[in-house]
């Protein structure tokens, strides 16, 4: 029976694997590890939720906890990244990138370019997302658009720990900056992960189920709700398929395409704020070059546009769910 | 008594991880006479698709699974029985049925593959069956044990199967010390010596059947029969555009066309199955592996080591092709001097497991004639 | 001859006088083109700060990296790279140091140790903390040069990399190139302590202040500072006090100055002319010597110029190139 890891601990695994292979991986972040400078533990924590427990004492010197300073951390990763190092900064929660986005956007982003191609900034900035976790509008957001629309950021949101071992450590051996966005509700998940390391390639949607009767497009949590969804439309006999699209920039078009074009009804789904949003970007996209195939409008379920708010009364509604997909499949087939 | 004469048709299981399978098609209706292995019917794993063969002859009398339903392993589709068993004792027979549990650990656990290291690596394999006779079956290019899930159970009935994954392949070890077929050759014996095992029916396909040849070849006291299947290693030519495409291709799209290559009927490849080999093929060393394979056995596009001529009456030999086969040309069968033929209808390069019955079925007739 | 009295040999010398009047002439002569309307977007000159950058950065090998500000030419120039390429860069044309995708605030050689100009005030803080931080951890004994002005010296990014560097120990070296004035803003208005030397011992680390006119004070506090980081001592705050001889940018009136300012510091505070004199005066270097290097820095940036208005521009496919590595 092949072995189950839960994201956690696939993503623990990723970071595990390529600090041993290469010698240019570290990784930094606040807590970490945890208890430096006390009476106490060292890897007290392991990362606010022990994402990374473990490692500290597995690879001395390369596990580093930082003063909680994002700007000057995750500044200092990329910086060691354009001088040929291969850091990962772990940025907690990416609600927090709003403290040090200059070395993200400005920075890590446009060396490439601006730098006429002669320079390489090989960084992953890993981040909790999502929401569910009664953690309230600062510490909850789906910011995955902000960062894809931003030319010379990667931008990836796992939704199992297969993939996140397979995507992190693409990541790190990819060559241009990286934004590894982890959803927190999904690292108890557990699926099959083989031991060995391996890399799945950017820009290649996984299709988690098969239907013809409309496409569903979403990512990370929302893949969970999108598969209910699509269970529950399936005893309705409506077949959809389930396109979990992995990486955001780069974007797999190519199998979103060809489904509509096979289904001519879609569905986006994403947790985040609808307007400039994945859903809203996935929809652009298939009415520029899939209208003809289209037999319904495009639906689309996001979250409100409002911050995450804190009551689990609310927050709960705040989530895309299930039946709110359902229901928007069934729209698109006139029911 | 009723047992005897009523046969349960039930949700197979095929390969190790299976706990369920959607029924996507009946291909007989009931009351139709069915003989053994025919097949009656269509399913879909996470893992393939395939149909399924009737294990018994008889009519079908009850078609109880329903089309696009999954069912777990065990569970009962179907009735077959002699037309002479009244309806009543077939509805009480469907009513009555239980499907049982699903294996616990300890019983998954004694299926589960096991590790053994060997020069060379250390290699994964699965062993089943108590049977005297010991069988062997080694896989192709880019394969692994899983690629005979269809026909291991019914080896194992009459004898021990040992399936295994070669170097560089599976969850063998990646690196392959030596990836010519001499040294794959020898990885498999001293996989025989680290097992204990001191002759063995060994059953090849493709390069896997080039990887016996040469085993028979350089230790024959260890051979007691061959079964090759689609082998390598009885002439030149090869389809060297597939074997570049399968260690070049990185996503479903790559694949798609590729895998509709191996198979008669190009359905069989299914979303699942693309998603296996991909699982495999981004594994950190599989693609350097793959490519020293395909440089040491076909280096140029043909294929360097020649063994028809090894061939000796010496070690009964049965080789068995598809007739659609697109990867190894079916007419390399009458290199084999020697060697009984049997060339499959409707199967491609995977006759065992497009024609797994009738497969599972030669090989353990070459078993049996040569124990 | 005399005998020399200073840290340096006269080669040094030369090649000291030699980098500042190269820097000099660079900048007069985009202050001529700029005016001539030769040159897109905006430039911010160097000149009169140029014995900052040299005395710090005649302590640097290619492995040794800096994170510049705006005012970034006279440190580029310091650091080594190629003058035609730069100026090609601030005039836009594919044979620029960034392929004229970058300009004047983008100037970047990583080859060099030049790890670009910056748009950003401040933003060069954390990426020298990081080239400090992968040096420390390769062990090559690199060190990460950090510049600022003495406006993005209020900036969150340098304040929270002075305590990063503190708490890290890292090699880094953060270099405040005080000029007296933060765009139109007088320094005194808008940076609450008296000295740098608190501000940083406010953070934790040693701090020294320089009169960055003086070529000699910069180099000798710099070579303490930065064999103090390479040695496993820790990062230095290095306040270089300086005279900016042109606006904020290319067409500021300056307005803000007092009357009488700019001819002050010009005659009086000129680092190129003190240096000149003081390398004369003690007989190490003649005149002649001199004026012969300045004929050559002249010649070069008249190359540089006349390359640079004659490369053609990029190519049209060139927008979209360079984004990724791979994408």
């Amino acid at each position: 029976m092949a072995r189950k890891l839960s994201m956690r601990q696939a993503i623990n695994e990723a970071l595990d694997q390529e600090m041993a292979r290469d010698p240019t991986v570290f990784i930094m972040g606040e807590d970490i590890a945890g208890g430096q400078g006390g009476q106490g533990e060292l890897d007290a924590w392991g990362g606010p939720l022990g994402v990374t427990k473990g490692l500290y004492h597995k690879h001395p010197g390369r596990v580093l906890d930082t003063p909680l300073s994002e700007s000057a951390f995750v500044g200092a990763a990329i910086g060691a990244a354009a001088c040929g190092m291969r850091p990962v900064a772990e940025l907690m929660f990416l609600d927090f990138m709003g403290v040090c986005f200059d070395q993200i956007f400005n920075q890590a982003a446009k060396f490439k370019y601006m730098f006429g191609g002669k320079a390489e900034t090989p960084v992953v900035v890993r981040a909790m997302v999502g929401a569910g976790f009664r953690a309230a509008a600062q510490h909850s957001q789906m910011l995955t658009p902000i960062f894809t629309h931003i030319p010379g950021l990667k931008v990836v949101c796992p939704s199992n720990a297969y993939d996140a071992k397979g995507l992190l450590i693409q990541s790190i051996r990819d060559n241009d900056p990286v934004i590894f966005c982890e959803h927190k509700n999904l690292y108890g998940v557990e699926t099959e992960v083989p031991e060995e390391s391996y890399a799945i390639p950017f820009a290649e949607a996984n299709v988690v189920r098969d239907g013809d009767d409309a496409t569903i497009v979403t990512y990370g949590l929302m893949v969970h709700r999108a598969m209910d969804a699509a269970d529950a439309l399936a005893k309705k006999g409506i077949e959809c398929d389930v396109i979990d699209l992995r990486t955001l920039s780069p974007i797999d078009w190519d199998t979103v395409l060809d489904s509509v074009e096979r289904t001519g009804r879609l569905v986006c789904v994403d947790e985040a704020n609808p307007r400039c949003s994945i859903a809203s970007d996935v929809s652009a996209k298939v009415a520029q070059d899939a209208f003809k195939s289209l037999k319904a409008g495009i639906g689309m379920v996001t979250a409100p546009h409002t911050p995450v708010p804190f009551s689990p009364a609310l927050e709960d509604i705040y989530i895309p769910s299930a039946a709110q997909i359902s229901e928007a499949v069934q729209r698109t087939m006139g029911k | 008594m009723t047992e005897k004469r009523i046969v349960p048709i039930v949700m197979p299981k095929w390969g190790l991880s299976m706990k369920e399978g959607k029924l996507t098609s009946w291909l007989v209706s009931p009351g139709a006479e069915i003989k053994p292995g025919d097949s009656i019917l269509e399913i879909e794993t996470d893992k393939i698709a395939g149909s399924f063969e009737a294990p018994d002859g008889g009519v079908l009398r009850r078609a109880v699974g329903e089309v696009d339903v999954v069912y777990p392993v065990k569970a009962l589709i179907g009735v077959i029985a002699d037309p002479s068993v009244p309806d009543s004792e077939i509805d009480e027979y469907v009513s009555g049925y239980v499907t049982p549990p699903a294996e616990d650990e300890g019983e998954a656990q004694a299926d589960a593959p096991q590790f053994v290291d060997v020069d060379g690596g250390k290699l994964r394999y699965s062993m089943k069956g108590e049977g005297a006779e010991k069988v062997i079956l080694i896989h192709g290019f880019g394969g692994d044990l899983v690629t005979w899930m269809f026909n291991i159970d019914g080896i194992a009935e009459s004898a021990t199967a040992y399936a295994l994954d070669l170097p560089g392949h599976g969850q063998s070890s990646k690196k392959i010390a030596d990836p010519s077929v001499a040294g794959l050759a020898r990885t498999v014996v001293s996989f025989m010596e680290s097992l204990g095992i001191e002759k063995a029916h060994l059953v090849g396909h493709s390069l896997g059947g080039a990887i016996a040849m040469e085993v028979a070849r350089s230790a024959p006291a260890r051979v007691k029969s061959m079964t090759l299947v689609a082998p390598a290693g009885l002439g030149p030519e090869i389809n060297i555009d597939y074997i570049n495409g399968f260690v070049a291709a990185n996503s479903r799209r790559d694949l798609k066309d590729l895998l509709g290559k191996l198979f008669a009927d190009q359905s069989l490849v299914s979303r699942q199955m693309m998603d296996e080999v991909l699982k495999y093929k981004r594994l950190d060393g599989v693609v350097p592996a793959l490519r020293s394979l395909a440089d040491g056995f076909a280096p140029g596009g043909k294929q360097k080591d020649i063994l028809s001529a090894s061939l000796n009456a010496r070690i009964p030999t049965l080789v068995i092709w598809g007739k659609e086969d697109q990867i190894l040309p079916v007419a390399h069968a009458a290199n084999a001097k020697g060697a009984q033929v049997e060339i499959l209808e409707g199967a491609g390069h995977m006759p065992h497991m497009e024609k797994a019955s009738k497969v599972t079925a030669l090989i353990k007739d070459q078993i049996a004639r040569a124990s | 001859m005399a005998k020399n009295p200073f840290p340096l040999s006269k080669e040094k010398l030369l090649d000291a006088y030699r980098t500042m009047r190269t820097i000099r002439e660079f900048e007069e002569r985009l202050h001529t083109e700029f005016a001539k309307g030769e040159i897109p977007g905006f430039v911010h000159l160097y000149a009169g700060e140029e014995a900052a950058g040299t005395g710090i950065m005649m302590h640097l090998t290619d492995k040794d990296r800096i994170a510049s500000t705006h005012r970034g030419h006279g440190h580029c120039i310091a650091k080594g790279v190629d003058v035609k390429s730069m100026m090609a860069e601030i005039f836009g044309k594919a044979a620029g140091a960034c392929r004229g995708k970058g300009g004047s605030m983008h100037i970047a050689d990583l080859s060099k140790g030049m790890m670009g100009a910056n748009g950003i005030l401040g933003a060069g803080a954390p990426l020298a903390c990081g080239a400090g931080l992968a040096a420390k951890y390769r062990g090559d004994g690199g060190v990460g040069i950090s510049f600022v002005g003495d406006g993005a010296s209020n900036q969150g990014t340098f304040l929270e990399s002075l305590n990063l560097a503190a708490v890290w120990n890292l090699p880094v070296i953060f270099v405040v190139e005080n000029n007296g004035y933060a765009e139109s803003t007088h320094r005194d208005y808008a940076v609450a302590v008296d000295s740098y030397v608190d501000r940083a011992a406010g953070f934790g680390l040693p701090g020294v202040t320089v009169d960055g006119t003086d070529f000699f004070a910069v180099y000798e506090t710099a070579g303490e500072v930065i064999k103090r980081a390479r040695e496993g001592g820790g990062p230095s705050l290095l306040e270089c006090k300086m005279v900016r001889f042109y606006g904020h940018f290319e067409g500021d009136q300056q307005l803000y100055r007092g009357k009488g300012e700019l001819e002050d510091i010009r005659a009086n505070r000129d680092c190129i002319k003190l240096f000149a004199s003081r390398i004369v005066e003690a007989g190490v270097v003649t005149p002649k010597e001199l004026e012969k290097i300045d004929r050559e820095a002249a010649q070069l940036i008249e190359e540089a110029a006349a390359f640079a208005k004659s490369a053609p521009p990029p190519a049209p496919a060139e927008l979209l190139t360079d984004v990724y590595v791979s994408y």
